[in-house]
């Protein structure tokens, strides 16, 4: 019985310091010693995010082949639909800073990020609402 | 690359097909002829049966407007090119002949070959021909060697020597990678027409027509039975998707 009580009081004391962190708009993933990130829209991802993050990127290589040597449109597994849950509300984009979702995961984890060396880190929706001519003398 | 007989290949690749297509009763075809003209459901690869293509009639180019390339230049967000070796997706080409001094304008970009010589040479397999007959670069193969840009009689490739900053559209794009025309793949996935094609339409010229080759319905399909046009450099037999009228 002590046990049990023990366990829900650090549950309780584990939600209320996601609550503290949610305050400023980051969310500690992975525990209370993991990075605090800005995860944007959030919500319920499309895989359950303990295996999202270990396996997304095995994810997104399998669909990138499919999408760009078949031609497979529409799946679940899309980079741009990560992006467009995860893109932080401040800067519309999902690096920029070590809050950003992809970002900051990736230092955390010192591993090196490709994938927006070429693919835009920002959501269709702002993209499509930006005109690309405006930005067009500057390049 | 001239002394590949086509027709044989043609006929060894694609015999089986024909004589299974025979096989079924009259009237009914095994192949079944799809119209492209739809957005492809989503979780379904291209298909072999569409064939994608355009007819360019230069009698409607019009000489100094470059809508076609400025749309392009938007839809896939590459810069105002500067120097020769910047890159250049499509392209708008004045040719003249020097006896008559008629003058013929033409956009040029990827011709979308039947049997592509960048696909040929290309020795990671980044270079490749999806099955609805749409010629691509897949950059995350693509190690930037730049032999297809050699290999293609049309001189449509180009390679990204600096790094691209700030880029916001569908069509990724990055430094030491081989790009070229994709007939805006993402955007004829969904059903639409090329960005050029539009724009082109939308100044009112309607010199480009895009659509399936292989759809007996299409309008680029009785068009190019009922009017003349020709392949650029037909002799090298590499049967590109684009025609042009009027050359």
């Amino acid at each position: 019985m002590k046990a049990l009580a023990s366990i829900l009081l650090s549950l309780l004391l584990l939600t209320a310091s996601g609550w503290a962190a949610a305050a400023d708009g980051l969310v500690a993933v992975a525990g209370p010693m993991g990075p605090k990130l800005d995860i944007g829209k959030g919500g319920h991802c499309v895989r359950d995010p303990k295996f999202m993050r270990s396996n997304h990127y095995k994810l997104i290589l399998h669909q990138r082949v499919e999408t760009v040597r078949q031609g497979i449109r529409g799946s679940k597994y899309e980079l741009t639909n990560c992006i467009d849950c995860h893109a932080s509300k401040v800067n519309h984009s999902v690096l920029g800073t070590n809050q950003n979702f992809c970002q900051g995961c990736h230092v955390y984890a010192a591993v090196k990020i490709d994938c927006f060396e070429c693919h835009s880190s920002k959501p269709r929706e702002f993209m499509k609402a930006t005109d690309h001519l405006a930005t067009e003398d500057a390049k | 690359m001239s002394d590949v007989n086509e027709d044989r290949r043609q006929f060894l690749t694609r015999g089986p097909a024909l004589a299974a297509g025979i096989a079924i009763a009259p009237g009914m075809l095994l192949i079944d002829l799809a119209h492209g003209a739809e957005a492809r459901p989503a979780g379904e690869p291209a298909s072999s049966k569409v064939r994608w293509g355009m007819l360019i009639d230069t009698t409607k180019c019009e000489s100094g407007c470059d809508d076609c390339v400025t749309a392009c230049r938007k839809e896939n967000d590459w810069p105002v090119p500067k120097s020769a070796t910047d890159v250049q997706w499509i392209r708008k080409v004045e040719l003249k002949q020097e006896s008559t001094g008629r003058q013929v304008n033409l956009p040029m970009m990827c011709q979308h070959c039947e049997s592509p010589p960048c696909v040929d040479v290309c020795p990671t397999a980044a270079s490749f021909k999806r099955a609805d007959g749409i010629v691509l670069v897949d950059k995350h193969r693509c190690i930037g060697c730049r032999y297809c840009m050699m290999a293609c009689p049309y001189k449509a490739r180009s390679f990204v020597h600096e790094p691209v900053i700030d880029h916001e559209s569908e069509m990724p794009r990055g430094q030491g990678t081989v790009e070229s025309c994709t007939f805006c793949v993402n955007r004829v996935d969904r059903g639409e027409q090329p960005a050029c094609v539009e724009a082109c339409a939308k100044e009112g010229h309607k010199a480009l027509l895009f659509g399936d080759l292989n759809d007996p319905n299409s309008e680029i399909y009785q068009r190019i039975r009922s009017v003349t046009s020709v392949h650029l450099r037909a002799d090298l037999g590499l049967n590109p998707g684009i025609s042009f009228v009027g050359v």
